[in-house]
């Protein structure tokens, strides 16, 4: 509730400045929910991300917090997860943030299973600056840089970080608000690299350029759109084609990154005895 | 009655919350922003609320 949730936003930066409708406030809001309903320690806990509109959400968020460069928060990230792995490491990413410019790193993080739990705020765009693809803008779809629609075909981002060694992954988009924080729950759980697609939207600089209407109008659209994940294994086939699936995607146990670079250092230490 | 609090200051006119409640609870002003017009309909579902992307609405204060 957002009573709960108040303390966690620095109220001296608010209101954001984020497009009116922009769902960039509410993939914020399940972060900060599932913080709190957690109860991880708040002065143990960092956010960092990289560039974008979806990126600016650390300005907002009552932690230490680090506003980084273009693509790169997850390197930032790993280096304040190995100086202190006690710490509770976020990264907050968007679509080009995390799958283009920084698309590497998302996928050697991963195959570490370091333990950050990264939100990638999908809005299919690059939202900053002005509405150019990304490797998530579905094909066909309109951008200033596809004026005919464009050509790529995108990333299933989330069977991407399966192959790359993620060991929780879910989805949820701001209209399935309850999906999505239960999801961003489910990474601070887990303990190694967590991965939660948080489906956005972005009336601006993507709505408007494909005729989706107003910000309760993709609202809607996400509601017809989308599929329980659980409910997508007993439908036929043709009832899930191009259907967004939420919920929990996968888990699995393996080794934590950190815990066997410790191990590995009292290996040695021990032998210098 | 449930207790409808709105901070108007940080609302951004964008039409969600009016556009999801299910009991026309809320309704717009004349510049967009959200305003309470019905609020003995409302059943507390806090949908306006989670989906505020502004952070203007909080259900039973
Ligand atoms: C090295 C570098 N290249 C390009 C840019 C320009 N730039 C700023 S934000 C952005 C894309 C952001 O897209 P996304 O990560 O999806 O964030 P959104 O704005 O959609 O939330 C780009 C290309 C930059 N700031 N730095
Ligand atoms: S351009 Fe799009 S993503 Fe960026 S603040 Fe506006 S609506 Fe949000
Ligand atoms: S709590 Fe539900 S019924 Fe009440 S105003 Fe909000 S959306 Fe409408
Ligand atoms: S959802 Fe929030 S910002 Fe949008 S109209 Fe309603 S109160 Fe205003
Ligand atoms: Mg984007």
């Amino acid at each position: 509730m957002l009573k709960d949730i108040e303390k966690l936003l620095r109220q001296d930066k608010m209101p954001h400045i984020w497009c009116p409708g922009c769902g960039n406030g509410i993939v914020m809001k399940a972060m900060l929910e599932a913080i709190n309903s957690t109860g991880i320690d708040t002065k143990k806990t960092v956010v960092v991300s990289g560039i974008g509109c979806s990126s600016r959400a650390t300005g907002y968020m009552n932690f230490d917090t680090l506003h980084t460069t273009h693509g790169r928060a997850l390197a930032f990230a790993t280096g304040v997860k190995l100086a202190k792995p006690e710490l509770n490491v976020f990264v907050v990413t968007g679509d080009g943030d995390g799958s283009a410019i920084g698309g590497n790193h998302l996928i050697h993080a991963a195959r570490r299973n370091i333990d950050i739990n990264v939100v990638m705020f999908n809005n299919n765009i690059y939202g900053m600056t002005g509405g150019q693809y990304s490797p998530l803008t579905p094909h066909g779809k309109f951008a200033t840089t596809a004026p005919y629609g464009n050509f790529d075909r995108a990333f299933n981002i989330c069977d991407l970080v399966k192959g790359a060694g993620a060991t929780f992954i879910g989805r949820g988009t701001v209209f399935h608000t309850k999906v999505l924080t239960e999801m961003i729950k489910g990474a601070i759980e887990n303990k190694g690299f967590s991965f939660v697609e948080a489906v956005s939207i972005c009336p601006i600089s993507y709505g408007r350029r494909n005729k989706m209407g107003t910000a309760p109008q993709m609202m809607e659209w996400l509601k017809e759109n989308s599929v329980p994940v659980k409910a997508a294994s007993k439908l036929p086939p043709e009832k899930v084609a191009g259907k967004i699936l939420v919920g929990e995607l996968y888990k699995e146990e393996a080794p934590e990154f950190t815990q066997k670079y410790d191990e590995l250092i009292a290996r040695f230490q021990k032998g210098a005895e | 009655m449930a207790k409808i609090v709105i901070n108007q200051k940080w609302c951004k006119a964008c039409g969600i919350c009016y556009g999801l409640c299910p009991k026309g609870v809320l309704d717009k002003d004349d510049t967009g922003k959200v305003v309470v017009k019905n609020p003995d309909a409302c059943i507390m579902c806090r949908i306006c609320e989670e989906h505020c992307p502004d952070y203007c609405i909080k259900i039973g204060g």
